[in-house]
């Protein structure tokens, strides 16, 4: 029965599907965008390892400058390997720094085209940024305090210049120096567009000895035995860098501690605000698109008067009518609400196209999207759905 | 035998811009099952309304509607609605068929709104329209339909649901003569085989084919008499 009257006012039908589209639309390629950027943002952020701080002499996220880092002492080599000697609830310290200083790689006639990151550690880095090693070794105490000239690579460091050879034991030049791959890692993948495999990797002070002059300030990733450790290893860790620092008690920390919670709370502060936004949005368009159900369905009634008082004449009860109603514009509603979300869906992963990261169908603003449809499929084909029923059989069908 | 309908005193009085309209004035009719009955009137003089509160569309104002023993005065919207689609076929002048459906749907319509199971109605609808003689026509819309088949198609709805009495307001009033005879053929047959038919007219020639004419005039019983010379449209 609600299938005929829609079929019979198919523009009329069509245009206010269309109010209802628009609505849903709105909040769920938002949602979708959003949701796509917090994915792959995520993964970026989980470089982390899990029960893992950072400490830098600079905070990871920094508006403007500011004197008060600045004036900071830097954090170097001997602070680290006394760090790594007091803290004893660790179960892990690594220092280690990066440039960008190094254009090209080179392996005898091959060179890599886009310059990898460089970066120096210890044997626990590559394990606090969720890395692994696929084949060859990891780098130990004696690369360290050898200043051995061994390197890791990564998978795309190994496409470009071991393509057909396998790269272990191999010597390779960065800015002309010599290095031996000793290991190469698995495959991370991207991470917004850009690939998290090229690097090489060496020891922290094989690194510091080539690659930074005396100005530079390590980053020590700590991890914790376990989650229940963790803020006890981090009070002791800040305790013991104090010490080491010669920060007077009393005074602030000389230095930054960043927890993985931490950058997803900034970053969460930052997509909570857009999704409060477009919410708002969403839901004063859905009420536009209500209310054109609402009078869509007063047209329906008014033009069915006549309809309604037949079928009241031979049996329907007025939850009969009701129900009718209500089903015509909840059928409407949801109707045009899956359009929504297909083309919200849709207009929402072409940011992951451009963005190069993995598409996302956010399962769950869909379902609310649909949900909130019947809701105001109900809420506002009420009223036309209650006067329907209560029109008076013998008056309506007279009505012409 | 014991009354089918027993009105009682019936009254329904409108407020029309603060002039009480007295449409009915105290009413009492008994009608028995298997009557053909005939309620005949001016325009104007409670006929309509009088067929409302029978079809149980309308409630009277004062007085007691005994409906097969039940108290049709008593009843809230959802009883009367329950009532019109168990107890009574409509027959309306001007058809009142669902415009966008087949005579089908349309005959299907009251088995909907008591529940019949689906398959079991498509057959009872179909084989009703075939009893009228529409077997033929039963995926057509209303105005596919000849005016004497739209009322065939009525009085399938109208019997779909095996009524205690129907109800037939000027059934013939907007046909040409020969669809009107068919019609009245068709009533006819439904009174032999036992149904009480309550026919509602201003044509004496029509009023004639029931063996009870009733006339009403300014709300009030002017006449209630056996019918001699019923006319047996065969």
């Amino acid at each position: 029965m609600t299938f005929d009257a829609i079929r019979a006012n198919k523009l009329r039908s069509t245009l206010t599907l269309l109010g209802i589209s628009v609505g849903i639309f709105s909040v769920i390629s938002v949602m979708t965008a959003i949701k796509t950027l917090e994915s792959s943002i995520e993964s970026g952020l989980n470089v982390f390892g899990t029960n893992t701080f950072l400490i830098t002499k600079d905070p990871a996220i920094q508006f403007g400058r500011n004197e008060k880092y600045r004036n900071r002492k830097n954090i170097n080599l001997d602070q680290y390997f006394q760090l790594k000697e007091r803290a004893k609830l660790p179960i892990l310290v690594s220092g280690g720094d990066e440039t960008q200083n190094v254009r090209v790689v080179t392996y005898k006639d091959k060179k890599t085209k886009q310059a990898p990151r460089v970066s120096g550690g210890d044997y626990g880095t590559l394990r606090t940024v969720n890395t692994y090693i696929a084949d060859g070794r990891n780098l130990t105490e004696e690369d360290v305090h050898l200043s051995r000239s061994v390197c890791i690579i990564g998978a795309d460091v190994v496409d470009v210049l071991f393509p057909f050879e396998d790269p272990l034991g191999k010597v390779i030049q960065l800015n002309g120096i010599n290095f031996t791959v000793v290991g190469v890692t698995e495959r991370q993948g991207q991470s917004f567009g850009q690939s998290q495999d090229n690097y090489v990797f060496m020891p922290v002070t094989t690194f510091l000895q080539r690659f930074r002059g005396k100005s530079y300030s390590l980053g020590i990733t700590v991890e914790s035995e376990s989650s229940e450790l963790y803020s006890e290893t981090l009070d002791e860790v800040i305790g013991a860098l104090r010490a080491i620092r010669k920060v007077p008690p009393g005074e602030e920390n000389d230095f930054e501690i960043t927890t993985n919670d931490e950058l997803m709370e900034t970053f969460g502060s930052f997509t909570g605000s857009i999704k409060i936004f477009a919410f708002s949005i969403s839901v004063i368009a859905l009420i536009v698109a209500g209310i054109g159900i609402m009078n869509i369905m007063l047209v329906s009634v008014t033009e069915r008067i006549k309809e309604i008082g037949i079928r009241k004449a031979i049996g329907a009860t007025r939850r009969h009518i009701l129900f009718q109603f209500l089903t015509e514009s909840v059928f409407l509603c949801q109707i045009g609400g899956i359009i929504g979300v297909i083309f919200g869906i849709a207009a929402g992963n072409v940011i992951s196209l451009v963005a190069k990261v993995p598409a996302v169908i956010p399962i769950d603003w869909a379902i609310y999207g649909v949900i909130s449809c019947s809701i105001i499929g109900i809420g506002f084909g009420s009223y036309p759905a209650w006067r329907a029923a209560n029109l008076d059989p013998v008056e309506s069908m007279r009505f012409e | 035998m014991s009354n089918l309908i027993s009105l009682n005193q019936i009254k329904r009085h409108y407020d029309v811009g603060g002039e009480l309209v007295k449409a009915l004035d105290g009413i009492d009719v008994s009608i028995k099952p298997n009557e053909y009955i005939s309620i005949m009137g001016p325009s104007g003089s409670g006929k309509s309304t009088l067929m409302n509160i029978i079809g149980c569309l309308d409630t009277p104002t004062d007085g007691t509607y005994q409906f097969e023993g039940e108290l049709v005065h008593e009843m809230d919207d959802d009883q009367l609605a329950s009532i019109r689609n168990r107890k009574i076929g409509f027959v309306f002048q001007t058809f009142n068929l669902l415009p966008r459906s087949t005579a089908l749907r349309n005959v299907e319509v009251p088995l909907i709104y008591s529940n019949t199971p689906k398959a079991e109605r498509l057959e009872i609808a179909r084989s009703s329209l075939i009893s009228v003689g529409l077997g033929d026509r039963l995926d057509h819309k209303p105005n596919e339909l000849s005016g004497g088949q739209r009322q065939r198609v009525a009085i399938a709805r109208a019997l779909v649901n095996t009524p205690s009495i129907i109800l037939a307001d000027e059934p013939t009033g907007n046909l040409d003569s020969k669809s009107g005879i068919e019609i009245m053929k068709i009533l006819y047959d439904l009174y032999t085989k036992g149904n009480t038919i309550i026919l509602v007219t201003h044509e004496k020639e029509i009023a004639k084919h029931a063996n009870r004419i009733i006339t009403i005039f300014d709300g009030k019983i002017k006449e209630d008499r056996a019918n001699e010379n019923m006319i047996k449209a065969l």
